[in-house]
């Protein structure tokens, strides 16, 4: 283990948990307001500063950890502890398989990949560590002896098991375009083009593509490639997430707050801030399945190199290149941020049985769909081996 | 060879880290405890608790639990295969729509069964 793998890693944690999670319980609280007509969070102040009420989340920390350390009566204290901390290290270190940069290779340096753990079995990892995070949920209605937690842990199960499901299941079709689980391979497959109407070439149906119909060249994304996928990756991920529109499980307005109802001061909010780490996790994933990941989109990564080096040498072009890059990738989680924040705030709450209708009955019969004509459309297209 | 899992330890033993100190910071920091009885009772809106969540319950998406099981193993299937898809060409395509019948007409036969009704 070298120094730069710890630097990796820890690049990961500050960006993911120290800087994306607080902020978003601000943007959170902000674009509710904006899309309420409301001012929303402005109040907390130090010494009068109030920052637009960026302050909001570390008064947040602050008042949840000086609360009282409660446990009701007849919970049991061992599960009713462990549950929290289940919850939320899944949601940690999920991100630690998504590329936020490509690799790189300085003049007289080993070369070396932008990620926490570069595993050939990526995704595998992620969906595994997603399974993970249903115990949080279920042991803390269990544990905490409530009906309505209760209640809140059965809905959350079901949910989360079904939704596994899907989730696996809808993203088959990117495996089979992509020929990899490994999301570095993915991201650097993403960082190139296609046309969209190459196949009229392909089979002979005309001699060469007019000119008109250059604007149809697309970045090699997954949401371009895939988009029936992205579709359904979005829905099953959020289910997961147990944000509204699927937020069953927590139901304020029939449940009370479901699973973790008697959870109080900083036990709650491990499972508030698991839930806006998710949120990040979940827009890096979809970053790096379906918008390319770190890839500069008309413009790969050699293209860029190469076309920097005459100018300032190749070290200082690799730099700049892996700048260009993260910032690429943070601006493409920020987006994918936003979206979520959108959906969260524009839909109602779906009924349960609709749901779990929407799992079973909808998302699973398409994906199945989806990979076959996938693996159709690629046979014809690419010309079976 | 297991060097790659280094970075995944270092961001495992961090996940750790900041659970636990946000536990501990907790429970050193946290407010005076006391204990009377109204405030422990688990929460039911006011009222007694009238069933002990402590009983036997019928779990009623025993079978959706089931579906999950044999859709996930089949997912498992389908991840190695669409990973490797493009060398398998036809005969993989052909291969794994066999498999997939028996899923789909067992898929058929619960939804006809009822077994999807909430």
């Amino acid at each position: 283990m070298d120094l730069w793998t710890v630097v990796r890693a820890l690049f990961i944690i500050l960006v993911v948990v120290a800087a994306f999670a607080p902020v978003i319980t601000w943007v959170e609280r902000k674009q509710s307001a904006v899309m309420q007509d409301r001012i929303g969070a402005n109040r907390a102040d130090i010494g009068g500063i109030t920052v637009l009420g960026l302050l909001h989340p570390l008064a947040d920390v602050l008042k949840l950890i000086t609360k009282e350390d409660f446990v009701p009566a007849g919970a049991n204290r061992f599960l009713h502890a462990l549950a929290p901390i289940i919850a939320a290290i899944p949601a940690i270190i999920g991100f630690a398989v998504i590329p936020y940069g490509a690799t790189y290779q300085f003049p007289g340096h080993e070369p070396f990949t932008l990620v926490g753990a570069d595993l050939d079995w990526g995704l595998l990892y992620i969906f595994a560590i997603g399974s993970l995070a249903t115990y949080g949920s279920v042991l803390a209605g269990w544990a905490s002896n409530s009906n309505w937690g209760m209640l809140g842990s059965l809905r959350a199960s079901a949910q989360m098991i079904s939704y596994e499901v899907t989730m696996g299941l809808s993203v088959v079709g990117v495996f089979m375009v992509y020929q990899t689980l490994e999301l570095t391979d993915m991201a650097v497959a993403q960082d190139s083009t296609f046309h969209l109407f190459g196949f009229l070439e392909t089979f002979g149906l005309v001699k060469t593509l007019p000119g008109w119909l250059s604007f149809a060249q697309l970045p090699f994304w997954g949401v371009f490639v895939q988009p029936l996928a992205f579709v359904m990756f979005l829905t099953c991920i959020m289910a997961e997430n147990k944000r509204p529109p699927f937020d069953a499980p927590e139901g304020e307005s029939e449940i009370v707050a479901g699973y973790f109802m008697e959870y109080s001061g900083m036990r709650f909010g491990l499972f508030y801030m698991s839930e806006f780490i998710e949120i990040v996790v979940i827009a890096g994933l979809l970053t790096a399945l379906f918008f390319g990941g770190w890839s500069i989109p008309y413009l790969s990564k050699d293209e860029l190199i190469a076309g920097m080096t005459p100018v300032m040498g190749v070290g200082l072009a690799t730099a700049l290149t892996m700048v260009a890059h993260v910032a690429t990738f943070l601006l493409k989680v920020v987006i994918m941020i936003w979206l979520q924040m959108q959906i969260r705030w524009t839909l109602p709450r779906f009924r349960y049985d609709q749901i779990m209708d929407l799992c079973w009955k909808i998302i699973l019969p398409l994906s199945l769909v989806n990979i076959f004509v996938t693996g159709a459309v690629i046979l014809l297209v690419k010309g079976a081996p | 060879m297991l060097a790659e899992y280094s970075g995944l330890l270092v961001i495992l033993a961090l996940a750790f880290f900041i659970a636990g100190l946000l536990r501990v910071a907790h429970r050193f920091l946290g407010g005076t405890q006391r204990e009377f009885a109204e405030k422990q009772e688990p929460f039911e809106c006011g009222e007694k608790q009238i069933v002990s969540p402590k009983q036997r319950y019928a779990v009623k998406f025993y079978l959706v639990a089931i579906l999950f099981v044999v859709f996930d193993v089949e997912a498992v299937f389908f991840y190695a295969w669409g990973a490797l898809f493009q060398e398998l060409g036809w005969f993989g395509f052909v291969s794994m729509a066999i498999f997939t019948i028996p899923l789909a007409v067992g898929l058929v036969y619960e939804w006809q069964k009822g077994a999807l009704e909430w």
